[in-house]
């Protein structure tokens, strides 16, 4: 049985691109496995699409993503630098439904 | 202009529950605390970030909303009678010739203690700052405020408000009657805070006592010795409008940050302070951190564990406090509470 790898794109702050991969079935949000690959993503509320603190730009990919809730809307609303592209990562739950997705991070 | 010097046992910094809780350590030793936190309320991410939202892994409350938590930490506290200085953040830190510190607000308070404590969270919630090359010459005196503190000093003056929060939107109605001409620059063309604000919003922009620049950003700022004349917003399609203006206030809400604590020679680890898990100090003798803003082996930026690490740092911290007498550790429930 092979397992199934999420492939995700990554551009960092430093304009570097990283691929990363990921095992289906870890059960983690895409704030979780950024944070887990060492990007500098705050995150400070932990997950709650309470502080805007794990903002990324989905630069190609953003119909594989459900549709943003209002909480997670109020929250981007906050962000100076927030556009129709723009998700919290916490609230995108990696699977196999993101396999591709391009996202942009930016330096906290 | 000095102000008087607050006198303490332990001078902690951030009043969040982990700071707070550490009062009634400290209390229980005969220490008395005074906290100083940036934010104009104590309970720092609790209240500031999610006041409603239920926390389940506090021992003994199944559930527990964060506000309550806080509620209950004050009363917890009250017999230790902590004071408190809110609304200002730390800026520096003196050691004083017998070794204690004075430890400094941005607005000039100054608490004196033989023992600091930071218990600063994820840092200080500043601002949250747009990305416009050069908006940082012209914060404060130039024209570019994050707060509007006095709004009588917008009277008869061009007005730029970005964001479209709440407090964006409260603030456009207020100085609708205050300033000479207002425009709100916000990225959507429909608003999130109160729908009754928003209405009212659409309203003043309907009889022309706004400007409502929708569907932009600012993008650009421009000024003269140091004084802001005009600002750029751009649209979707990219196309920049340039606008006069006396002040900006972009209202974009709070972000933490580890700030000044920075710059103390304190070890810091991935912007998180290094102790010593034996009793939570830092490499400098004397200060302490506990809670989310120190680092460890294994560390788990939970309450519970903040709690349990200022119990072990006020152990520690009686030394100083204390230097002629002999700690001895006593239960609660023997004891009881003795305040002060």
């Amino acid at each position: 049985m092979s397992e199934e790898i999420i492939r995700i794109h990554v551009e960092g702050p430093d304009d570097q691109v990283k691929e990363l991969e990921i095992p289906d079935g870890i059960n983690l949000s895409l704030m979780e496995v950024l944070k887990a690959s060492e990007y500098n993503i705050l995150a400070t509320c932990g997950g709650m699409a309470l502080c805007a603190t794990c903002h990324i730009q989905v630069v190609d990919g953003l119909d594989m993503l459900d549709e943003r809730s209002d909480s997670e809307l109020d929250m981007l609303d906050t962000l100076p630098n927030a556009d129709d592209d723009s998700r919290l990562a916490c609230q995108i739950k990696v699977g196999p439904q993101i396999n591709g997705l391009r996202i942009r991070v930016f330096d906290n | 202009m000095s102000k008087e010097i607050i006198e303490t046992d332990i001078a902690i910094i951030g009043a969040g529950p982990v700071g707070l809780f550490a009062v009634f350590e400290a209390g229980l030793l005969k220490m008395r605390c005074h906290l100083i936190d940036a934010l104009p309320q104590v309970g720092g991410q609790l209240s500031e970030i999610y006041p409603r939202k239920p926390i389940y892994d506090i021992p003994g409350y199944p559930s527990i909303d964060a506000q309550d938590l806080v509620d209950e930490l004050m009363k917890q506290i009250a017999p230790f009678q902590p004071s408190f200085t809110l609304g200002e953040r730390v800026e520096t830190l003196e050691k004083q010739e017998d070794g204690s510190y004075h430890v400094i607000g941005h607005e000039g308070t100054t608490i004196h203690a033989p023992v600091v404590v930071i218990a600063g969270g994820l840092g200080s919630f500043e601002p949250r700052r747009p990305d416009i090359e050069g908006i940082l010459e012209y914060e404060g005196k130039g024209g570019v405020h994050y707060f509007v503190k006095n709004p009588d000093i917008y009277k008869d003056q061009k007005v730029i408000i970005a964001g479209g929060g709440d407090s964006a939107l409260d603030w456009t109605i207020y100085l609708s009657e205050v300033a000479s001409s207002l425009t709100l620059v916000h990225r959507s063309d429909s608003f999130r805070g109160a729908p009754d604000s928003a209405e009212k919003v659409f309203n003043l922009a309907e009889q022309g006592k706004i400007n409502l620049v929708l569907q932009s950003n600012l993008s650009s700022i421009h000024g003269q010795d140091g004084k802001l004349t005009q600002v750029g917003v751009k649209d979707k399609g990219k196309n920049e409008t340039i606008l006069d203006a006396d002040y900006v206030i972009p209202l974009f809400g709070l972000s933490p940050k580890l700030g000044p604590i920075g710059e103390w020679g304190l070890n810091i680890d991935k912007g998180a302070v290094a102790v010593d898990t034996f009793d939570y100090s830092t490499n400098v003798e004397r200060i302490y951190a506990i809670g989310d803003i120190n680092t460890y082996p294994g560390k788990l930026k939970l309450i519970l564990c903040g709690f349990h690490e200022a119990a072990l740092m006020c152990q520690s911290a009686f030394k100083y406090v204390y230097p002629d007498q002999k700690l001895s550790f006593k239960y609660t429930t023997v004891n009881g509470i003795h305040s002060f």
